[in-house]
């Protein structure tokens, strides 16, 4: 997959776990946590999301190369 | 025939607005079907009906707001069901079958919230409005003026949430919320003498374990820490029924099963208290399941009646990014309320060493009329112990 795919996968996962949310709002280098205020619940959601959509488990040791939408893209893209 | 009244979905509710029939006079009717829904300060509620029968009147039409335990529709129940004769005469009302409304609150005040006070957020001038991006593209869309709009953002900012609840009519909902949740709290504190008790416990083999799980498992199978705090506290509560109980008509009234009310943020603002029922039987992916679908309905507004008032005990867990403790206020009837703060490293002694270990604050509201001090601290220690053994749970 190219990156802008990945990203908008990425994208999609969040609409998906924060209903509402609109993906031109979604800054790519502020923490999704803190700009979506998603808790523990929500961020295990998007890692079902993401895996559901690229087929990637992420690790829960990865979970913290997940914090914003430029990170999910160079830990995605990985080859 | 079987009274269907306005339930209690919560301490904090005194009168709801019915909103939709989605049964109709003559509609056969099975216990826990959802037959109305019903627009409260926390949001709507899918109202479940608890016999069998036919809904033989509605008393209580769409869009009237009444008190908490109005007559809102009659069921014809059990064999009464069937067919007879019109000019039969009614079998007395299977009384065990229909669960007695909570009667309002002798705390909670009969008539609806008072008008609002002098001194709550006034509307905003029109020039001056704040709201997000979203929240005025949304506005744009739906045609709502923001003005008219109170903010349960930071600053009073209007959020998307505020636009989507006045484009439902729903006009201050978040203002509304806090009120409900401003008047169950004082009357919580009015009433329930509480006494607080806080320990630290080891979670080092607890968050082992869960690492451990959830290597081994895809992402929609892992589990969450506050699934585990739920189950050890639910097999204690098990040993302290008087903090698994309901004190009313000044007596102490322990609960049967253990469903566990936990507190559940919403976006933008404010909370609910849906339970998790029968805690101690679940397993834990089981449980982890059971909360995935209560939080994605409490966020959704997709509750039924049900999730809000089986409730016996409640729970609060702030989750990975809060406080270190958590020490709450007692959702009346209850008798109990155990907070836990996010689990965290920090220095801790085995041995005779200091080792870095995950620990975890656990604290305990509890009525004293239910409960005493020594009590309290034998249940959190017991939380603390059935921690210790994670694959027990």
């Amino acid at each position: 997959m190219t990156r802008e795919e990945i990203r908008a996968a990425v994208l999609d996962a969040i609409v998906a776990v924060v209903p509402g949310t609109h993906p031109a709002d979604i800054s790519d280098e502020t923490p999704l946590r803190d700009q979506l205020d998603m808790d523990s619940m929500d961020f295990i959601n998007f890692v079902v999301e993401l895996d559901e959509r690229l087929g990637v488990a992420v690790p829960e040791g990865d979970y913290s190369r997940l914090a914003t939408v430029n990170g999910c893209i160079e830990y995605l893209a990985r080859p | 025939m079987g009274e269907f009244r306005m339930p209690t979905l919560g301490a904090d509710m005194v009168a709801g607005t019915l909103t939709e029939w989605y049964k109709h006079p003559g509609d056969v009717v099975h216990r826990g079907d959802i037959i109305a829904a019903v627009d409260t300060d926390k949001g709507s509620i899918d109202v479940e009906v608890f016999e069998d029968g036919v809904l033989e009147r509605v008393v209580v039409e769409e869009g009237q707001k009444v008190p908490v335990g109005t007559l809102l529709a009659v069921i014809r129940s059990g064999e009464a069901a069937a067919p007879a004769p019109a000019a039969a005469p009614a079998p007395p009302a299977a009384a065990s079958q229909v669960p007695p409304p909570t009667p309002p609150s002798a705390a909670a005040p009969a008539a609806p919230p008072p008008p609002e006070a002098p001194g709550s957020v006034p509307s905003p001038p029109a020039q001056s409005v704040r709201a997000s991006p979203l929240a005025r593209r949304l506005a744009a869309d739906l045609g709502v003026d923001l003005t008219g709009i109170t903010g349960s953002g930071p600053g009073g900012a209007i959020v998307k949430e505020d636009v989507e609840a006045a484009a439902r009519g729903g006009g201050d909902r978040s203002l509304r919320m806090r009120r409900a949740i401003a008047a169950a709290m004082a009357r919580s504190n009015r009433e329930i003498p509480h006494f607080y008790l806080a320990t630290t416990i080891d979670f080092g083999a607890a968050s082992a374990w869960l690492a451990q799980w959830n290597a081994a498992h895809p992402p929609a199978e892992r589990l969450l820490p506050a699934v585990l705090l739920l189950k050890a506290t639910a097999l204690a509560l098990l040993e302290f029924p008087e903090l698994n109980a309901r004190w009313e008509q000044d007596s102490l009234q322990p609960a049967v099963e253990v469903h566990i009310g936990m507190v559940t943020s919403l976006r933008g603002g404010g909370l609910v208290i849906p339970a998790v029922h029968q805690v101690n039987r679940r397993t834990l992916p089981e449980l982890m399941r059971d909360v995935r679908d209560l939080v994605q309905r409490a966020r959704s507004g997709s509750l039924r009646s049900s999730d809000l008032t089986d409730g016996t005990v409640t729970v609060t867990s702030l989750g990975d990014r809060g406080a270190d403790a958590v020490f709450g206020v007692i959702y009346p009837p209850q008798t109990a309320l155990i907070g836990f703060g996010t689990p965290a490293e920090r220095p801790w002694v085995v041995g005779g060493q200091v080792v870095p270990r995950q620990v975890v604050t656990a604290s305990l509201a509890a009525d004293h009329r239910a409960s005493d001090g020594h009590r309290g601290g034998m249940f959190l220690a017991t939380v603390a112990r059935l921690l210790q053994q994670p694959e027990g749970l």
